[in-house]
């Protein structure tokens, strides 16, 4: 949206002395992101019937402003990975993340996705951070909708923390892949 | 006498007689020589055959033979037993609409020649469920006119149902996740 005009805003200033103006454009951008993570929810097996429960009206998630679960990733800015991933999906996984545009955040809920859970089988990968970055693990199987929520709050922290132009040479060290725009 | 046997076996318990449906009875008048055993476990008869050759014919009478009719393909699939000889059975379950009931016949298929007949000549559903056999437990349909895998991706290169293949596989999750993200990012390009 606005971030080109805030991006070269930040690129005229030299760096000893832009501290001000970046700090509150940071400040800015982020509030606006962290305000407002839609999620792609990938729901791969049962973990995706409590992120639905997260998503409804009783546990809302509305609250935190991450109701709008978009179902293409060009759209979304977090991607919930809910489930079990199999090695052939995690072809599917890895494009979809590639497709999302920056800034984009990852989630794996539940034992599964974080590290294959109860699966030490042929088809599952033990983790999806074999194919894509992780920033926040949530245990259980499935976990509860308030841990789907303190996950997000959590990431909402690390949002406000993070500079947001420099978002997109974090995620290309991780291994984020190419750039869409 | 077929025709009571037939409506008897609907219920019956292990008690009542065990006289043989009459799809057995029409097996065994053709292919008597080939019939290894016939067996009843709750209302369904399980026909084991000594050698697979004859499966075809012996499939192409029951669905043509108006008295049977066996015109629906439930199931095909295999069993590993391990450490026996012939190592797998080929198990095709076939249901007669008609008859109401449910058939299964088993053909043995020794490892070192490692191939079962295919239904598809016949029914359209065996396709798949051969593909899926197949992709179990490496027997080859003979006749199927696409005998890959259908649920492992293709550079897995064993079959997850023999009794001999380890659980967790042969791959490493890291070689995994190299053909993954190679996968990917090719078809991106
Ligand atoms: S962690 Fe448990 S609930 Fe979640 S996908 Fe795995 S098995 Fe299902």
């Amino acid at each position: 949206m606005a971030s080109g005009s805030l991006t070269s805003l930040h690129v005229g200033e030299s760096q000893e002395e832009g501290g001000a103006l970046v700090t509150s454009v940071d400040a800015v951008v982020n509030w606006a992101r962290r305000n407002s993570i839609w999620p792609l929810p990938l729901g791969l097996s049962c973990c995706a019937i409590e992120f639905m429960a997260t998503a409804a009206s009783r546990f809302d998630m509305a609250r935190f402003g991450a109701e709008v679960a978009r179902f293409s990733p060009k759209q979304a800015d977090l991607m919930l990975v809910a489930g079990t991933l199999t090695y052939k999906m995690g072809e599917a996984c890895r494009r979809l993340y590639d497709q999302m545009a920056e800034p984009k955040w990852v989630i794996a809920m539940g034992a599964c996705a974080s590290t294959g859970g109860m699966f030490r089988s042929y088809p599952v990968m033990q983790g999806i951070d074999h194919v894509i970055p992780v920033d926040y693990y949530i245990p259980g199987c499935p976990p509860r909708p308030e841990m789907v929520l303190n996950a997000i709050i959590h990431l909402q922290k690390t949002i406000s923390e993070e500079r947001s132009h420099k978002r997109l040479q974090l995620t290309s060290i991780l291994g984020g892949g190419e750039k869409e725009e | 006498m077929s025709e009571s046997t037939s409506a008897a076996t609907g219920e019956s318990p292990q008690s009542e007689s065990p006289t043989e449906s009459a799809a057995v009875q029409a097996i065994r008048a053709r292919w008597g020589a080939d019939v290894d055993l016939a067996e009843e476990n709750r209302g369904q008869w399980r026909v084991e055959l000594r050698r697979r050759e004859p499966l075809n014919d012996i499939v192409d009478h029951l669905v043509e033979e108006p008295s049977l009719r066996f015109d629906f393909c439930v199931d095909v699939t295999a069993l590993d037993h391990y450490g026996e000889e012939p190592r797998f059975r080929a198990v095709y379950v076939l249901r007669s609409m008609q008859l109401r009931e449910d058939l299964v016949l088993k053909v043995p298929v020794p490892e070192e020649d490692c191939w079962a007949p295919s239904l598809t000549g016949r029914f359209r559903t065996a396709d798949w469920l051969e593909r899926e056999a197949y992709d179990m437990f490496g027997i080859t349909f003979r006749g199927h006119p696409n005998m890959i895998r259908i649920l492992m991706p293709d550079i897995f290169e064993d079959h997850p149902l023999r009794k001999d293949f380890p659980m967790e596989g042969r791959m490493t999750d890291q070689e995994w996740a190299e053909w993954i993200i190679a996968r990917a990012q090719r078809e991106e390009a």
